[in-house]
């Protein structure tokens, strides 16, 4: 993985000076809570309705198992003894006292992390693809890309004050795991007809209060132009994004007010303006930061295990966890694991010390020191030799970390919701939760298939439930919570948004009414058919008549 | 006017925090001091600015409250949320302070979500 | 009102003139975009440096002719949120060529010099001389940039290239 060179630390370690400062000067009154509030959140520190909460940024979901510990040692030393992954392939805390927090920075930046452009109107940490450097269907790790673009955006003196938050994703492969077209920026890794490497360029997609699929705004863009092609989008946002409504500040409203066409036009003349030498790197100096990631040393290996299928065939808990959890590798020997961060009942995506601890010693042991933080809540272990993979699981079920539901019914996005954030309509951890007791079954899991439900405490989406196969929105009613149901999201390489099935659910009434979507679609599905496709096939008229009956409420 | 008491959180860790009867700030909703008129819940905000400017507190605002027997229900979830902790951490869920004792058990736990508050 | 010019607090030889008043004989004056488009002819005329500010929704495209006759341009921050002047600024000086005195006014705080000066700014109207050094120490906030912007600092990556190529 990427290792920070004396200039990395350097700046890491003055942020964290600046940032101590910023601290003691809040605290001594020298300023007030509004001065302070965008230093704070510059630094990933938010308040929500019980505590601060420090987001800790993972860039592109990359952690070492030196990483993985220090983070179980600050939620032990400085918190209650636990953190949450996020969505955005982060780790909050929910507990840290405000004149902790320069401490708990200064041990992050010993183990090479920090918690800038987590919050603010910057451009956010970069988010890619969780098998990047593994997956078998990739055409390059998109690990390079992220770093060069982590590297270009780091406290980007013209880009750190826009209209609105930013965020990139990227996917090295062309199966989309990083939802690149619900990002401001989208960029899918492909190769032209020349045998180039390069990028689609897709701008303007985001969920949120209006949700948009993004738009292509160049099917082509030779790799050694990503940055001065990112500076030139950024510019023009940063110029014409709108500054006097929060809610149409986003780059997706200027691409949809301005209309594809002219955007794409105002940003291909800024392009071609731009003085790219200063800007793009070079070959070499991609080169070099490829030479970052390069690949472990792997055990030459046949693509088969005897060990392994042994263990399979012998052991039926090990088969059904393997049918989930494990990814096609791209080396021959070697498996993609998935750990599930959602055991039936649990909080998703959340991990206590103890058990960050025991991801990492396992990935000592197994996977090359390396771990991944996915966009669904989970973690990776990306290069795990075949004839360890039940070792990894026997490791993680003594703990109780192997919930074989990788992509399943149980496999639940929830936001933190109205248990801790402050914008909250609504709890979605609790409903979360009670929606995987109710499909707790395996076997019924298995019968369902591949089925994502997301969940969001208010219109902000970071459930990313219009892209939930079942999306649920929590929504206030007279002081109540309610939700509301969308059906038909997706948010890989074929991305659609959920339509919203009908009036929305009480909190006591929402489980049901999942159970009543589920039900029928296991009676109208077709062989073959996930929740999905019987979706897309039928439309939403059977869901809706099965919920609200032939005359909705 | 309805009940109304007034909230915080404080500077140091953002723990939730109520004026109380006694003129400082306690984590306990039960010991708020309670309102009912605009001109006492206004002289109660000034109180509270005095505690921002001397950074004992952050973003104090008043909320409504109802009387129930013996304890003190905020009127939102939002706020009854705020004023017992995360409902899905039973660990972390404040008791009640001077309540009737049973007022802890609606500290929700994970398997008792529908508990009413 | 103070001033910070490159990395000093210096005092402010120009005159902030507004719409109405006459320009005083000989004086270095900073005018409005209105101004400048209608009396240009004879601002031009004074034989006195005349500097421009521009307001963040008036982009420099709009004195983009007449960049070698302005000695000063000033780029208004009307709350430090809106982030518009610093791509103004790069424009100016990277694509526009502007060599006179860049000037941040407006709300600037301590903590955004730092990012100023790296898109161009080399002078800044602050609020006042309170605390003049920890204002000073803010340009030092950090060495390392991971951008060229036209400032002259380079980025690791190609600073590192010798020793690693050699
Ligand atoms: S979706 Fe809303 S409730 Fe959920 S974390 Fe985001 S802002 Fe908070």
């Amino acid at each position: 993985m990427y290792v920070y060179d004396e200039y990395d630390r350097t700046l890491v370690a003055e942020r964290v000076a600046q940032f101590r400062g910023q601290v003691a000067r809040r605290l001594s009154g020298e300023l007030s809570e509004d001065e302070f509030r965008p230093l704070r959140l510059m630094n990933g520190l938010y308040m929500q309705l019980h505590a601060y909460m420090l987001r800790v940024a993972i860039p592109y979901g990359t952690l070492s198992s030196v990483q993985m510990r220090q983070l179980a040692m600050i939620a032990r030393k400085y918190d209650k003894g636990y953190g949450h992954f996020t969505t955005r392939q982060n780790i909050q805390y929910n507990w840290p006292k405000l004149d902790a927090v320069p401490d708990i920075l200064a041990d992050l930046a010993k183990v090479e992390m920090h918690a800038h452009q987590t919050s603010g109107n910057c451009i956010r940490n970069v988010t890619a693809d969780q098998y990047a450097g593994a997956a078998a269907d990739e055409i390059e790790d998109a690990r390079i890309t992220s770093e060069v673009i982590r590297q270009w955006s780091t406290f980007h003196p013209e880009f750190s004050f826009l209209p609105r938050k930013f965020k990139i994703a990227v996917t090295g492969s062309p199966h989309d795991r990083a939802a690149i077209k619900v990002h401001d920026i989208g960029l899918r890794t492909i190769r032209n007809d020349h045998g180039e490497v390069g990028y689609e360029v897709v701008v303007g997609g985001g969920l949120g209060r209006t949700p948009i699929v993004g738009l292509t705004i160049r099917e082509f863009l030779p790799k050694r132009h990503l940055l001065s092609y990112l500076e030139a989008i950024l510019r023009v946002y940063n110029q014409e994004g709108r500054r006097d409504n929060l809610f149409k500040a986003r780059i997706k409203i200027l691409v949809q007010s301005m209309g594809g066409t002219a955007f794409t036009e105002k940003v291909e003349a800024e392009w071609r303006a731009i003085r790219k030498d200063a800007v793009d790197f070079s070959s070499e100096d991609f080169a070099r930061i490829a030479a970052q990631f390069a690949p472990p040393r792997y055990v030459t290996s046949t693509a088969h295990s005897a060990e392994f299928e042994a263990a399979r065939l012998a052991d039926k808990d090990f088969e059904a966890w393997c049918r989930t959890n494990l990814a096609p590798h791209k080396q021959p020997g070697y498996a993609i694991v998935n750990i599930s961060l959602k055991p039936i009942g649990g909080v998703p995506g959340d991990a206590t010390a103890e058990d960050m601890e025991l991801f990492a010693k396992i990935a000592e042991l197994w996977s090359f020191s390396a771990i991944r933080v996915t966009h669904s809540q989970n973690l990776v272990l990306p290069y795990v030799r075949l004839s360890d993979v039940h070792a990894v699981w026997q490791a993680l079920r003594g703990a109780g970390l192997a919930a074989p539901n990788i992509d399943l019914i149980t496999d639940i996005i929830s936001c933190p919701g109205l248990d801790y954030c402050n914008l909250a309509n609504a709890r979605s951890i609790p409903v979360a939760q009670r929606i995987s007791e109710r499909f707790a079954s395996l076997d019924r899991q298995y019968d369902i298939g591949e089925l994502k439900i997301k969940i969001s405490g208010c219109i902000n989406a970071c459930g990313h439930h219009h892209v939930g196969h079942i999306g649920l929105l929590g929504v206030d009613k007279k002081g109540e919570e309610f939700y509301q149901i969308t059906l038909g999201g997706s948010a890989d390489e074929n991305a659609s948004l959920g339509t919203l099935v009908g009036p929305a659910f009480s909190y006591d009434r929402v489980v049901d009414a999942v159970e009543t979507l589920v039900e029928t679609y296991v009676t109208k599905r077709q062989p073959g058919e996930i929740f999905l496709d019987t979706y897309r096939r039928l439309g939403v008229a059977p869901f809706k008549e099965a919920l609200y009956g032939s005359h909705p409420a | 006017m309805a009940q109304h008491v007034v909230t915080a959180n404080r500077l140091g860790d953002g723990g939730v925090v109520y004026l109380s009867t006694a003129g400082g700030w306690t984590e306990w909703l039960s010991e708020a001091d309670i309102v009912d008129s605009d001109a006492d819940e206004a002289r109660l905000l000034a109180i509270a600015e005095r505690a921002v400017a001397a950074r004992l507190v952050v973003a104090p605002y008043a909320i409504p409250v109802e009387r129930q027997g013996a304890s003190l229900k905020a009127l939102s979830q939002r706020e009854r949320i705020r004023a017992k902790g995360p409902t899905i951490h039973p660990q972390f869920c404040k008791p009640e302070a001077g309540g009737t004792g049973l007022e802890s058990s609606a500290c929700m736990s994970t398997t008792n979500t529908t508990a009413h508050w | 009102m103070a001033l910070i010019q490159h990395s000093d607090f210096a005092d402010d030889s120009w005159i902030r003139l507004d719409d109405a008043s006459e320009a005083p004989i000989g004086a270095k004056i900073i005018v409005s975009l209105e101004r400048w488009q209608r009396d240009r002819e004879s601002l031009l005329g004074r034989n006195a440096p005349v500097g421009v500010l521009l307001k963040s929704n008036q982009p420099p495209a709009l004195i983009a002719a007449d960049i070698d006759r302005l000695s000063l341009i000033a780029l208004e921050f009307p709350k430090f949120t809106d982030g518009r002047a610093y791509s103004y600024a790069r424009l100016l000086r990277e694509r526009h060529g502007f060599k006179g005195e860049l000037r941040a006014v407006g709300n600037i705080l301590r903590d955004q010099l730092f990012f100023m000066r790296r898109v161009g700014f080399d002078a800044f109207e602050v609020p006042d001389r309170a605390r003049a050094q920890e204002w000073l120490k803010s340009f030092g906030d950090f060495d390392v940039v991971y951008q060229e912007t036209g400032d002259g600092r380079r980025r690791p990556v190609r600073v590192r290239e010798p020793e690693i190529g050699g």
